[in-house]
């Protein structure tokens, strides 16, 4: 990186005099650098256009890299003095303060209130609230009906995390072979992902409608008879946990075919050159070589698993006799239609430790890899 | 499973590529005898995965007759948007509509404008206790929204924004994925652009729009299209802060033309389940590779 001695520090006297036709040129340069890094997703881009820029101001001794450039940097923040500072501050108020502000009024505000409401004896929209200390929580954990949500949740995040992973990686590695018509098949695979939800649940209601839908159709071909999907346990379950795969499977795919394309070709080949079999490649090769993009996954489907409510208040509201409620639609029963604010808060409380114990594992797992790169 | 098996053929066709002059008979013949089982995995996974939405589309056209009939009618009579206009008398299908792209326009463009805003603020100013700051914006990414929800309606509801516009929109604000991807992509900009700009007298203002807007076009496109595309879908939240149809988005709309007209007539329920999904399917469709560049963003970090 023979990066650039900026107009910036290209010297405390006489600055702003010398640099005003290289500005020109740098202004010259900004439209243009637009295009091409418009065209390259990639980040690499706009290194480049800034040397060519600079190349006919800068003098030959620029072999700096960024460290000396910060000192000259510092210098002449030193120098700019109070009054710029107060205006930088000034800019940043203006600038940052009203994400900064929305942030703090809807975001931590809340998280803070809600742990405060956790202790509480409520009732949302009442006057009157009754602190119960960790009552709520004690109630939580000692209901008849927690431990069938807490099972209910644990099937639907291990069967939607699974089944996406399983089928994504097969998707992924069909789309990822030279066939025609892969574009397509990876637009299809895609479109449910970026879909209501709610009217992703009202479409496949009536794909498993028992006797008009799509479904059971399907399922008379190959001699089954259809299932009582909306009444007969496990079957709503079953139900939930199709649809959600069939929305997410398209980035799951997506993201493991980035994966698979980035595995060397020369080590594929050379596990073919020493006569491994395709699944044996597969299994020694691509999957350990894949095992970041894993870990990514299964840690961002599990917290939007774990956070999914659209399709089930579309398909089940919870039902039936509660054998779909996972804990996060209890959060909403509990609160908009039972009214108990306060003790749902405690379980919206145990729902986000449980997302901060799954998140608190990828940033450890996240370090780690930065060591290895 | 289907896809294990075939992953041999992977690797034929890419070895004449990388061993260049080698005559490509041999591969090329192999290639050949073995695709048929890739294409049909190919085409099977892609009706499977494609007929929900078709056949939404297809149902949304049938009258009842042909929707009700054991043997399963597969297209419809005709071209019929009956359905259609029945959905828009139950509910105000065309208002709901309007809302809809109201509230995504606006809110994913102050979206967009808060993360640019706050992004180049980051990246580009000093400020005391920056670092705060942006731990303050990137520790929002690991707060599920659904604990803030019972706090924020007892706020919203004590504002008097119970089924107003700006109660739907403004809890949903704050941006800090969009924040975080518009500083990544700051943080790869040639410095020295700026700096030249600065000093030939460019405010921030003029350096934020004339030049950092400028060389951030790709970066700009995918947090707008994320933004339109959670706008629109968002669900919970609008269906909480509003009960009065007028004022209803499209999804929420399908929930009270699912309560009113229920699972017996799902010509109409399914009509309405078009309106809501086309627009963004087309926006899919048209800007697919900014849209999946921007859902996909944050698996680009590990």
């Amino acid at each position: 990186m023979t990066s650039v001695l900026t107009p910036g520090s290209s010297g405390p006297s006489g600055a702003p005099r010398g640099s005003a036709t290289p500005a020109s040129h740098h202004r010259a340069a900004a439209v243009p650098t637009a295009a091409p890094s418009d065209l390259t997703p990639s980040t690499s881009g706009p290194a480049h256009p800034a040397p060519g820029a600079s190349a006919p101001t800068t003098p030959p001794a620029n072999p700096t890299s960024s460290s000396p450039d910060r000192e000259v940097q510092a210098l002449h923040r030193g120098r700019l003095g109070a009054r710029r500072r107060r205006r930088n501050v000034l800019w940043a108020l203006l600038l940052a303060g009203p994400n900064l502000v929305l942030l703090l009024v809807f975001v931590y505000r809340p998280l803070l209130q809600s742990f405060y409401l956790s202790t509480l004896q409520w009732n949302l929209g009442s006057p009157v609230a009754r602190p119960v200390g960790l009552g709520n929580y004690v109630e939580w954990f000692t209901a008849p009906t927690t431990g069938r949500v807490v099972t209910t949740t644990l099937v639907f995040t291990l069967a939607t995390v699974g089944g996406a992973m399983v089928l994504g990686l097969g998707l992924a590695l069909l789309l990822n072979r030279r066939l025609r018509g892969r574009g397509v098949a990876r637009t299809v695979a895609f479109a449910p992902y970026v879909l209501s939800g709610f009217a992703v649940g009202i479409l496949w209601l009536f794909m498993f409608d028992p006797r008009y839908g799509l479904v059971q159709e399907l399922l008379g071909w190959v001699g089954v008879a259809s299932p009582q999907w909306y009444t007969q346990r496990p079957w709503p379950l079953v139900m939930i946990v199709v649809v959600y795969l069939w929305k997410n499977l398209g980035y799951v795919a997506l993201i493991y075919l980035a994966g698979l394309q980035s595995v060397p070709q020369d080590l594929k080949d050379a596990a073919a050159l020493d006569g491994a079999s395709s699944a044996r490649t597969l299994r020694s090769i691509v999957l350990p070589l894949l095992t970041p993009t894993t870990f990514f996954l299964v840690v961002t489907m599990l917290l939007a698993s774990l956070q999914s409510f659209d399709i089930i208040k579309a398909m089940t509201q919870g039902g039936p006799l509660g054998s779909t409620t996972t804990l996060m639609y209890s959060i909403y029963e509990e609160s908009f239609v039972n009214g108990r604010a306060g003790y749902a808060s405690a379980v919206a409380t145990v729902l986000f430790l449980v997302l901060l114990a799954v998140t608190a594992v990828q940033m450890r797992f996240i370090q780690r890899k930065v060591h290895y790169a | 499973m289907s896809a294990v098996a075939p992953a041999r053929p992977e690797t034929a066709p890419a070895t004449p590529a990388v061993l260049a002059p080698r005559p490509s008979g041999a591969p090329r013949a192999r290639r050949r005898a073995l695709q048929p089982g890739g294409y049909l995995a190919l085409v099977l996974a892609t009706v499977v995965l494609g007929a929900p939405l078709a056949w939404m589309v297809l149902a949304s056209m049938k009258t009842p007759a042909e929707l009700y009939t054991v043997p399963l009618q597969w297209l419809p009579g005709s071209v019929n948007l009956d359905n259609y206009a029945q959905a828009a008398d139950s509910i105000p299908l065309g208002r709901l509509l309007l809302n809809s792209v109201g509230i995504t326009v606006v809110g994913a463009g102050l979206k967009v404008a808060l993360g640019l805003t706050c992004a180049y603020a980051l990246v580009f100013l000093d400020f005391p206790f920056k670092k705060v700051v942006f731990g303050l914006v990137i520790a929002t990414l690991m707060i599920p929204p659904q604990i803030t929800i019972i706090p924020n309606y007892t706020l919203v509801a004590s504002l008097g924004w119970l089924n107003t516009y700006q109660g739907i929109l403004v809890p949903g604000l704050a941006s800090a994925f969009g924040t975080f991807l518009f500083r990544q992509h700051f943080l790869t900009l040639p410095r020295s652009i700026l700096e030249a700009a600065e000093l030939d007298g460019a405010g921030h203002w003029r350096k934020l729009w004339r030049f950092v807007v400028p060389m951030s076009t790709p970066t700009l496109a995918a947090v707008a299209l994320v933004s339109v595309v959670t706008e629109w879908n968002d669900y919970l939240w609008p269906f909480l802060v509003i009960d009065r149809p007028d004022k209803m988005t499209l999804p929420v709309g399908l929930t009270l033309l699912q309560n009113t007209d229920g699972m017996t007539n799902w010509g109409v329920l399914l009509a309405a389940t078009v309106v809501v999904t086309l627009p963004i399917l087309v926006v899919f469709l048209v800007l697919q590779r900014r849209l999946v560049a921007g859902l996909t963003a944050g698996a680009v970090t590990g």
